[in-house]
C-alpha cells in the first residue's frame, strides 16, 4: 500500500503561513483518492498548538526543537529527509514560496525522490498521480506522471483557496523525534524593511512598471500617471533590481501582496511570482508589447502595444477629462 | 578565493514559444536561449567577491546554442576561466544535468576545491530539479538560496543576506565551502564593451571538457506540454496608442477610478 500524502506546514516567524490551507485543499482528494491519510508535517520550537487549525489532515506529525525554531533548508531537509525514509510517504507537498525553497530544492536530492515543481494542480488517475505545472515564466503548461515510490511536489501559492483547507477540528498529533544536529547554515537575525516610504499595500491605485518600462528615464511617466489617478508606483521585480524602484515597491513572492481598486500593469509580463502579488486586484489593466504575455491571462483588459507610446496618451487623454 | 559560477541557457520566454511535434516538449527549431536571469546575477556577485577580495572566478555552463557567446562575455566582465560541458543531451531536465554536471566536476583539472559555487536559485525551466541544491547535495556541501547578496570574512564563513516575503530579509552566516543560490547581486549585472567581448572572442580559451555520464534516473514524464489554458483572458484593447489611452479612459471613468 502506499504511503500518505503528507503537507509541509509552513511555520514562519511563529506563525503558520495561509499556504499551508492551501497544500491541505490540494492535498485532500489526492490522499482520499489514494486511499491514504493526509499528514501535515509540522516543524519549529514551540509549534504544537499550531496544530489546532488543521484538522483537514488526519493527523500532524509534530517535530519539535529548539534547533527547528526557524526554517532553515539545509536543517529542515535532513529531518524530513529522515522521517520520510522511516515512513515513505507517497506525497510531499511543499509550498513554492521563499520560506520553503531551500527545502524544497534539498529534500528530492536528500531522498533521491522525483520533483515536481511549479505545480498548480494534482490529481489521482487509476491509482496514479498527475501533475499540471506551469513552467517558461507561465507561458507553458505541462502536464506529466512522476515516477518512483515519493514524489516531492513544490506547490504555487494559489493552487487552492486557503479557505477551503481550513477547519476548527483538532486533529491527532503525534510527536515524532528529532535529532539535532549542527548545520553549516545559521540564522542570525531577520531584518524588516525600513518604514518611510509608502506603503503599497494601503494603496488604493498601483501603477506598476516591468522590465518593458526600458530605464530609469522614463520613470516619469508612471510616476504622472499615478499622480493623475491619485495612486502610486509599484514594480515588478526587474524594475527592484535595476535599481529604478526602492525593494519597498515591490509586488510579488519577494515583496508585497496587493489588492488595490485598480492595477495598471505597464511592460510586466507577468510570472507566477508576480501574479501571485497582485492577482487579487479588483481591475487589472495590463499593456505589454508581447501579445502572448501570461499578464494578460490575470488581467481584465488588455493592450498589446508599447507603454511608451500608450502611457503619454493615457496621461493626456486623463487630464482632459479631469478638467 | 576560488568560485565557480554554474550557468545555464534558457529559452527566451520575450520570444514567441511553440510546442513541438511530440506534443510535450519545446520546438526547439524557433528556439532563442539567452542565459538564465539568476545566473547572471550569481556571476555578478562573484566578480564583486573578487573585487573585494582577490582569487579566481571560473564559469561553467552545459554546451547549447549561443552559450560560447555567453561565456566570452563572462570573461570580458572579469571571469578567469570559462569551461563548457559538453555531451548534455538537448532539452535534459534539470535533474540530470545537474547530476552530470557534479560527476563532471571531480575530473577538471585545477578547478576543484573551490571556496564558493554560485549558481541561480531558480530557473524558468527548473520543471524536474533546482541545481544549486542538487550540485550541493551531489558535492556534498552546504546549500542555501534566494540570496541576494554575500560576502566573506575572514575564516571559512560566509555571510549573506536572504529574501523572504515583504521585504523581510534574513542575515545568514554559512560555513565554506558551499553552494549558495544567487536570486539578485549586491549591483545589476555589469555592463562591459562590445569591443572587449570580441577582444575575449579573438583571444578563445573557452575549455572544453565531455560530459561524465549520470545515473540519474527519468522520474518525470512528461505527458502534455501546451499554452496555458485561460478561463477567462482579458478583453483585449486594439488600435493605435491614441485609441487604447482613449478606451483605458472610458473604464476608468465607468468605474469611479477617474
Amino acid at each position: 500500500m502506499a504511503g500518505a500524502v503528507w503537507v509541509l506546514g509552513e511555520q514562519w516567524r511563529g506563525a503558520l503561513a495561509d499556504i499551508t490551507y492551501e497544500l491541505l485543499a490540494l492535498g485532500r482528494p489526492v490522499a482520499d483518492g489514494l486511499g491514504v491519510p493526509l499528514e501535515v508535517v509540522l516543524l519549529g520550537s514551540g509549534v504544537e498548538h499550531l496544530a489546532g487549525s488543521l484538522g483537514v489532515a488526519d493527523r500532524v506529525l509534530c517535530g519539535d526543537a529548539p534547533a527547528l525554531a526557524e526554517p532553515i533548508g539545509e536543517v529542515d531537509s535532513r529531518v524530513l529527509a529522515a522521517l520520510a525514509t522511516e515512513r515513505a510517504p507517497a506525497v510531499i507537498l511543499v509550498p513554492m514560496t521563499n520560506v520553503s525553497a531551500d527545502l524544497l530544492g534539498l529534500l528530492p536530492a536528500r531522498l533521491g525522490a522525483a520533483l515536481v515543481n511549479f505545480c498548480t494542480d494534482l490529481k489521482t488517475l487509476d491509482g496514479g498521480l498527475e501533475a499540471q505545472c506551469l513552467v517558461f515564466g507561465g507561458k507553458m503548461e505541462v502536464r506529466v506522471v512522476p515516477g518512483g515510490e515519493t514524489v516531492v511536489v513544490g506547490v504555487l501559492p494559489g493552487s487552492r483557496s486557503a479557505e477551503e483547507g481550513r477547519s476548527e477540528r483538532s486533529p491527532e498529533v503525534e510527536k515524532v523525534p528529532v535529532d539535532p544536529v549542527g548545520s553549516a547554515v545559521r540564522l542570525l537575525a531577520y531584518e524588516d524593511p525600513e518604514a518611510g516610504d509608502v506603503d503599497i499595500t494601503q494603496q488604493e491605485v498601483l501603477i506598476s512598471v516591468g522590465r518593458g518600462l526600458q530605464g530609469e528615464a522614463n520613470l516619469d511617466l508612471a510616476e504622472e500617471l499615478a499622480e493623475i489617478l491619485g495612486g502610486a508606483v509599484a514594480g515588478s521585480r526587474p524594475a527592484i533590481d535595476m535599481g529604478w524602484l526602492p525593494v519597498t515597491r515591490q509586488v510579488g513572492k519577494s515583496g508585497m501582496q496587493v489588492k488595490p481598486r485598480l492595477y495598471v500593469a505597464l511592460g510586466i509580463s507577468g510570472a507566477p511570482e508576480h501574479v501571485e502579488g497582485m492577482k487579487g486586484a479588483a481591475l487589472i489593466i495590463a499593456v505589454n508589447t508581447d501579445p502572448s504575455a501570461p499578464i494578460f491571462n490575470v488581467a481584465h483588459y488588455g493592450a498589446a502595444a508599447d507603454l511608451l507610446e500608450v502611457v503619454p496618451a493615457l496621461i493626456d487623454k486623463a487630464k482632459e477629462s479631469k478638467r | 578565493m576560488k568560485i565557480l559560477v554554474l550557468l545555464k541557457m534558457v529559452p527566451d520566454v520575450v520570444e514567441e514559444l511553440e510546442v513541438a511535434a511530440d506534443g510535450a516538449s519545446l520546438d526547439r527549431g524557433f528556439l532563442r536561449l539567452i542565459i538564465n536571469e539568476r545566473d547572471e546575477n550569481a556571476l555578478e556577485q562573484a566578480l564583486i567577491l573578487k573585487e573585494r577580495h582577490q582569487g579566481e572566478v571560473v564559469v561553467l555552463a552545459p554546451e547549447a546554442p549561443e552559450v560560447d557567446d555567453v561565456l566570452y562575455t563572462a570573461m570580458a566582465r572579469g571571469a578567469d576561466r570559462a569551461i563548457k560541458v559538453t555531451g548534455l543531451r538537448e532539452g535534459l531536465g534539470s535533474r540530470a544535468s545537474a547530476a552530470m554536471l557534479a560527476g563532471t566536476l571531480p575530473g577538471i583539472a585545477g578547478l576543484l576545491p573551490v571556496d564558493l559555487v554560485l549558481t541561480g536559485c531558480q530557473a524558468i525551466d527548473d520543471l524536474d530539479g533546482l541545481v544549486g541544491p542538487l550540485v550541493a547535495a551531489h558535492l556534498g556541501l552546504p546549500y542555501i538560496g534566494i540570496v541576494t547578496g554575500l560576502d566573506v570574512d575572514a575564516g571559512n564563513v560566509a555571510r549573506c543576506s536572504r529574501e523572504y516575503s515583504g521585504g523581510v530579509r534574513g542575515r545568514f552566516e554559512v560555513d565554506l565551502p558551499a553552494v549558495v543560490g544567487i536570486q539578485g547581486a549586491e549591483k545589476p549585472p555589469r555592463y562591459v564593451p562590445i569591443a572587449k567581448v570580441r577582444a575575449a572572442m579573438a583571444a578563445g580559451g573557452i575549455e572544453t571538457v565531455p560530459a561524465v555520464p549520470g545515473e540519474e534516473p527519468g522520474l518525470l514524464e512528461t505527458l502534455e506540454m501546451r499554452k496555458p489554458v485561460v478561463a477567462e483572458g482579458a478583453e483585449m484593447i486594439a488600435g493605435e496608442p491614441d485609441e487604447i489611452a482613449a478606451r483605458i479612459c472610458e473604464i476608468l471613468i465607468g468605474r469611479g477610478l477617474l
